[in-house]
């Protein structure tokens, strides 16, 4: 007799690493701290996600693919997947896996933290100087910000602290 | 509908639907008006910048609609679209128009107005965002958490806006004064709670009206000191209250827009 497989949560956070920013591939949902819960009950999975900004057009996307992913194991039955506020997603929560993948990917990673009069320092994700220059606050999405790197003259961006202090 | 809202009193929830209506219909405008402006900001920056405004506010109102959804009032596309213009409960300030044309041609846009209207409702919702993180509704309160965190970009981008216009040339003071008495004519219903005000505090939803208010001229005198100027005051006489379904003709004009691809087909996917 075959023993029944045991689906794991662990297993399904290791297929959610497959699961990439739709916008950019160096980083996975649990590398930027998105993925708040997992649980398993009878081969049904629900996963609960922070999102990074609320009104992120790739909520959806990222839905999809989290389903399309968990359903590659062939004990999962349902996939159910939870878009939760509480906690909120702050910018602290990128692990260390994701600032290196958002490094490698051209962006900046968010400061570790402000100082206290609100401003925050990025280094140059591709030379590593700090001679640097806000051009937008705001920049193609809504987590990033746009940069200029004045050492090594090549624009870049940034991901935006985001934190419970604001 | 979710577990906690089960719970409610019925009562309790025609208070904190009402609410809800009102911030998100707030936002939902505030979106569009702002969407307009796209292509048509004073330089590209300004062009993703506020764009990106507009894209997180019109989140926060899907956010609202989502939790009327949980409370049972209707699916969230449909309380955003299907809703005729009498039904919205947005202050009047957010249905006006950005100015003189149409976005597609012709749009003579009044950028002085934009700011001051932006700073002037953002710092509003700030305000608000604040005194919601203790309601006694508590996925309200966790949303408003989340809000503030974005709030804080778009309240610092409008201010730098509005110090920087009024301490340049004497034309841009000249359009940002016309532009403040214009906004203020239309501010009497911004804190205003509506018809059930009175129980929308008493059920601790959010504070009141008067205390709401007295926190956004608190927060603005600082900044209005460093220019030399005194905190607005709002039209003594409130004309029209948009917390109770009282409205002008550009908020039909706006909702037939906003809504024509639902109109065509209410189940097209986005």
């Amino acid at each position: 007799m075959i023993a029944p497989l045991h689906l794991t949560t662990e297993e399904v956070l290791l297929l959610l690493e497959n699961v990439k920013d739709p916008e950019i591939d160096t980083v996975s949902i649990i590398d930027l701290g998105m993925v708040e819960a997992v649980t398993v009950k009878n081969r049904h999975v629900s996963i609960k996600i922070l999102p990074t900004f609320l009104g992120c057009p790739a909520l959806e996307i990222i839905k999809n693919n989290i389903i399309r992913a968990v359903k590659e194991h062939p004990d999962v039955v349902e996939v159910s997947v939870e878009f939760i506020q509480s906690p909120p997603w702050t910018s602290d929560r990128i692990k260390e896996k994701g600032l290196q993948g958002l490094k490698a990917f051209g962006i900046a990673p968010p400061p570790k933290q402000m100082k206290e009069d609100g401003s925050w320092h990025i280094d140059c994700p591709y030379c590593g100087s700090a001679y640097v220059t806000m051009e937008n606050i705001f920049g193609p999405t809504a987590c990033r910000s746009i940069l200029y790197c004045k050492s090594c003259k090549n624009p870049f961006e940034a991901m935006k602290p985001i934190s419970n202090l604001m | 509908m979710n577990e906690t809202a089960k719970t409610l009193s019925p009562d309790y929830k025609v208070a904190l639907a009402e609410l809800l209506l009102q911030l998100a219909d707030d936002d939902f405008l505030f979106a569009y008006r702002g969407s307009e402006w796209l292509g048509l900001a004073p330089h590209i920056e300004e062009d993703v910048a506020s764009s990106s405004i507009s894209q997180d506010s019109m989140g926060h109102a899907a956010m609202f609609y989502n939790l009327l959804e949980e409370l049972g009032m209707g699916k969230a596309n449909d309380l955003a679209h299907a809703r005729p213009a009498n039904d919205r409960k947005n202050s009047i300030l957010l249905e006006r128009v950005n100015g003189p044309g149409n976005y597609m041609e012709d749009a003579q846009f009044d950028w002085a107005y934009a700011v001051v209207r932006n700073y002037f409702y953002v710092q509003a919702k700030k305000v608000k965002m604040d005194s919601l993180k203790q309601s006694t509704y508590g996925p309200l309160a966790e949303v408003a958490v989340k809000v503030n965190m974005e709030l804080y970009y778009h309240l610092l981008h409008w201010k730098t806006w509005f110090v920087q216009l009024l301490s340049t040339t004497e034309e841009a003071k000249k359009r940002m004064f016309q532009a403040i008495d214009k906004v203020m004519d239309d501010f009497g219903d911004v804190f205003s709670q509506g018809a059930r005000g009175k129980q929308i505090m008493e059920f601790g939803l959010i504070e009141e009206e008067s205390v709401l208010n007295r926190k956004w001229s608190a927060a603005l005198a600082p900044v209005m000191e460093s220019l030399g100027l005194e905190v607005p005051r709002k039209a003594s006489s409130k004309i029209q209250d948009g917390r109770n379904g009282e409205h002008t003709e550009e908020l039909h004009k706006a909702l037939s827009t906003l809504g024509e691809v639902y109109n065509i087909d209410p189940v097209a996917p986005w």
